[in-house]
């Protein structure tokens, strides 16, 4: 505390009281302002309940569940193969991505391992789907700020990394091609060439929202110091992925935490952006998907040969016990905590979705911002709608 | 359209027919050009699609269609609506626009009117749109109409301040109002001395187009300045709960306006009706001079929507002080400068 003469004290005191007056004279009624569940902002079903001064927000309260499909009830009474059909859709945009988590849960509870063949072709179509995920960000973060040209580009590529994954899996958004102890099948013919040229056409897909976004003034005024998340709120919220790595917390499960994929054998870089603002989520994750279409051409070209597919048993019962197995989704960490009583179906599934705690931060970081910057920031959040209500 | 340019005597209620219907022509025909040439082909070439392809040769009918769809929608009025004020919005904001065309010359005879003060009058009726958008904002017993209806007016009305100061440069250098003199003088003029071409003002009031293209890409609510009606944000702004013909009109109103504050662009920068370093014959001129103000027109246009396709845009606030701190700052050194070179020179 520092010293302070009463005299000053007295001064402060009746300053503030001045501005009360002044304020109770000149104050106006609050608008409370519901942004959602159908508003193009959302895009989904969020519903955010703002209360506002003129433009600015002074207190934020966000309404999930509207599409709550009760994904962890239905698990259980579906058989282990069959809830891979469910969790496609938690993150419609990176479906694959979901099922790998659930998937080496079950090995690990059935003290399985898939083959080296099926670990790279995994991890390939985890890369790929984190690249089709993050790419509509890009394109739609761009829509949410008011220019609408980069999100046909967006689209434009991300059709040829969905073509890539349809022609791999039969299936453009729901693959359904994990299997426990490996993958459904191998990589139709000519599929590694094409791949090649795809990944291609990503990096210059990144270089070109690189030159269109990030070198306008527009963008950079709307997006830097906007929305900042400070490391340590970050963590104390429990964010993850690209918006813990952009408020510059260097933490990624697929460096840090081994799992059944094969990261560490690849020559790759985690981002992180030391500004924590809208900005930087939109920087690391463009990073991000250029990393991922490196590592998807290194993937392609070490891909050792063998079998897919482990042997397991044609009926699939999973001994008792627990397990708990967690992945870098392309939204943040996602995780599955399975409790097996040894039937054909889990006795419980836990889904930790990424969307759901990343916004928990919702109330504190748009308290005071104005309204244009709630839908900036919500999409720089950015969120799946399925990933947060399951 | 003067009688002169048919040749023959027409009593007077013949010639405002005429000229109804040309202003009809006039406003409706660059309209329709601008939608379909600009914001259906060109926006979907820049952004590698199609656009429109089935109605038409190339989709050329898509216009007809969309209106043809407008017009037998359901005209909604919202529940908590001021009826009448609501009815009567775009209705304000098209008339604005239709008077705003009547001061721009087409021709050495072909005009509406050929007021003494007509740029002053073309800025002055192109405000009372204002009042039409936050009818529309406030009668729609909407949130986010409101908003954007407020919106709408504090941006307009900051940027009418730099849109009639950078027109001041045009003024103090043509040394008239009248927008026929202002196209005379370019024609006319020299550029020290220069006078193969004429002095289109684009060459010696660059500092004032650049302006006038900023405010009137944020009076007509376009990209980077389209707050009032930020999809993202407030669903459609003042539009939301406009439906059926209510939503033709205002769509109407507004690429009617872009074109008449295209027109007014190139009567003030570009020349008018006039080809520089070409004169025709006045009854010759009369004719194609309207083709020539629907090329500059598309060609000012095409910058609008170039901008419009590419820019994201700004926030409130900042609107205002790009507004308040720079445009009016350096549209009045412009028009200094300007003073002081016309006395000079």
């Amino acid at each position: 505390m520092t010293a302070v003469s009463e005299r000053q004290q007295l001064a402060y005191i009746a300053s503030q009281a001045a501005d009360m007056r002044v304020n109770v004279e000149l104050e106006t009624e609050g608008m409370t302002l519901n942004i959602g569940p159908q508003h193009p902002a959302t895009h989904g079903t969020l519903r955010i309940i703002v209360k506002l001064d003129g433009e600015q927000v002074v207190a934020a309260d966000p309404v999930p569940g509207y599409m709550h499909r009760g994904y962890e009830k239905l698990s259980e009474v579906r058989t282990y193969p069959q809830v891979t059909t469910l969790i496609n859709r938690i993150d419609w945009l990176g479906s694959f991505a979901n099922e790998v988590p659930f998937i080496l849960a079950a090995e690990r509870l059935m003290e399985v391992e898939a083959p080296p063949r099926a670990q790279w072709i995994r991890t390939i179509l985890f890369e790929l789907s984190r690249i089709a995920n993050v790419a509509l960000f890009l394109g739609d973060m761009a829509v949410q700020l008011g220019a609408v040209t980069p999100v046909f580009y967006a689209f434009r590529d991300r059709e040829y990394v969905l073509n890539l994954i349809e022609s791999a899996t039969g299936g453009r958004f729901h693959p359904n091609f994990d299997r426990i102890g490996g993958l459904k099948d191998d990589l139709p013919k000519g599929w590694i060439a094409e791949t090649n040229q795809v990944m291609q056409k990503v990096q210059a897909f990144c270089d070109e929202l690189d030159a269109l976004l990030l070198g306008n003034e527009i963008f950079n005024v709307r997006t830097r110091g906007i929305g900042v998340v400070p490391a340590e709120v970050a963590q104390s919220y429990g964010l993850s992925g690209a918006n813990l790595r952009a408020s510059g917390v260097d933490w990624d499960h697929r460096r840090d935490t081994p799992c059944g994929l094969v990261y560490d054998k690849l020559d790759w870089k985690v981002w992180t952006h030391p500004d924590g603002d809208s900005y930087a989520r939109y920087w690391v994750r463009l990073q991000e998907v250029r990393e991922a279409a490196k590592m998807v051409v290194q993937l392609c070209d070490g891909l050792p040969p063998g079998p897919i597919m482990a042997k397991v048993p044609r009926i699939i019962k999973v001994p008792a016990g627990e397990a708990w197995a967690v992945t870098e989704n392309p939204l943040g960490e996602m995780g599955y905590y399975i409790v097996s009583k040894g039937d054909l179906v889990p006795d419980r599934v836990k889904i930790r979705s990424a969307s759901f705690n990343n916004i928990s931060i919702v109330p504190w970081l748009l308290r005071g911002v104005y309204v244009p910057d709630v839908i900036s920031i919500l999409a720089s959040l950015y969120f799946i709608l399925g990933d947060i209500d399951r | 359209m003067s009688s002169g340019v048919l040749a023959v005597d027409l009593a007077y209620w013949q010639v405002t027919i005429l000229r109804v219907l040309g202003l009809l022509a006039a406003v409706l025909l660059p309209a329709g050009t601008i939608v379909y040439v600009f914001l259906f082909k060109m926006m979907s070439f820049m952004q590698s699609r199609l656009g429109p392809m089935e109605a038409g040769p190339y989709g050329s009918m898509q216009l007809l269609a969309e209106v043809g769809k407008w017009l037998q929608k359901e005209d909604l009025f919202p529940d908590g609506a001021d009826r009448k004020v609501f009815a009567w919005a775009p209705i304000v904001v098209v008339v604005s626009t239709f008077i705003m065309y009547a001061v721009v010359p087409f021709g050495p005879d072909a005009w509406f009117a050929d007021l003494p003060t007509g740029i002053f009058f073309a800025l002055a009726v192109s405000s009372v749109s204002v009042i039409g958008i936050l009818m529309a904002g406030w009668a729609s017993a909407n949130k986010y109409s409101l908003m954007g209806g407020l919106r709408a007016t504090g941006q307009l009305i900051a940027y009418e301040l730099p849109l009639v100061l950078a027109v001041l440069g045009v003024v103090i250098q043509a040394g008239t109002m009248n927008m026929q003199g202002i196209v005379e003088a370019q024609r006319n003029g020299e550029i020290f001395g220069f006078g193969g071409i004429g002095n289109p003002f684009i060459l010696t009031q660059f500092v004032g187009f650049a302006l006038f293209m900023i405010a009137m890409q944020a009076e007509l609510t376009q990209p980077p300045f389209d707050m009032p009606v930020a999809e993202s944000e407030l669903v459609a702004g003042y539009l939301t709960e406009y439906s059926g013909l209510r939503f033709l009109l205002f769509f109407i109103g507004e690429f009617a306006t872009a074109g008449a504050f295209s027109a007014i662009a190139a009567v003030l920068f570009l020349g008018g009706w006039a080809l520089p370093g070409i004169s025709f014959d006045s009854n010759l001129m009369n004719v194609l001079g309207p083709l020539v103000m629907l090329g500059k027109m598309m060609l000012v246009v095409f910058l609008v929507m170039w901008f419009r396709f590419t820019y994201p845009r700004f926030r409130e606030d900042q609107l205002q002080i790009f507004a308040w701190k720079f445009l009016i700052p350096i549209s009045l050194v412009n028009i200094a400068v300007t003073a002081v070179l016309k006395v000079a020179f």
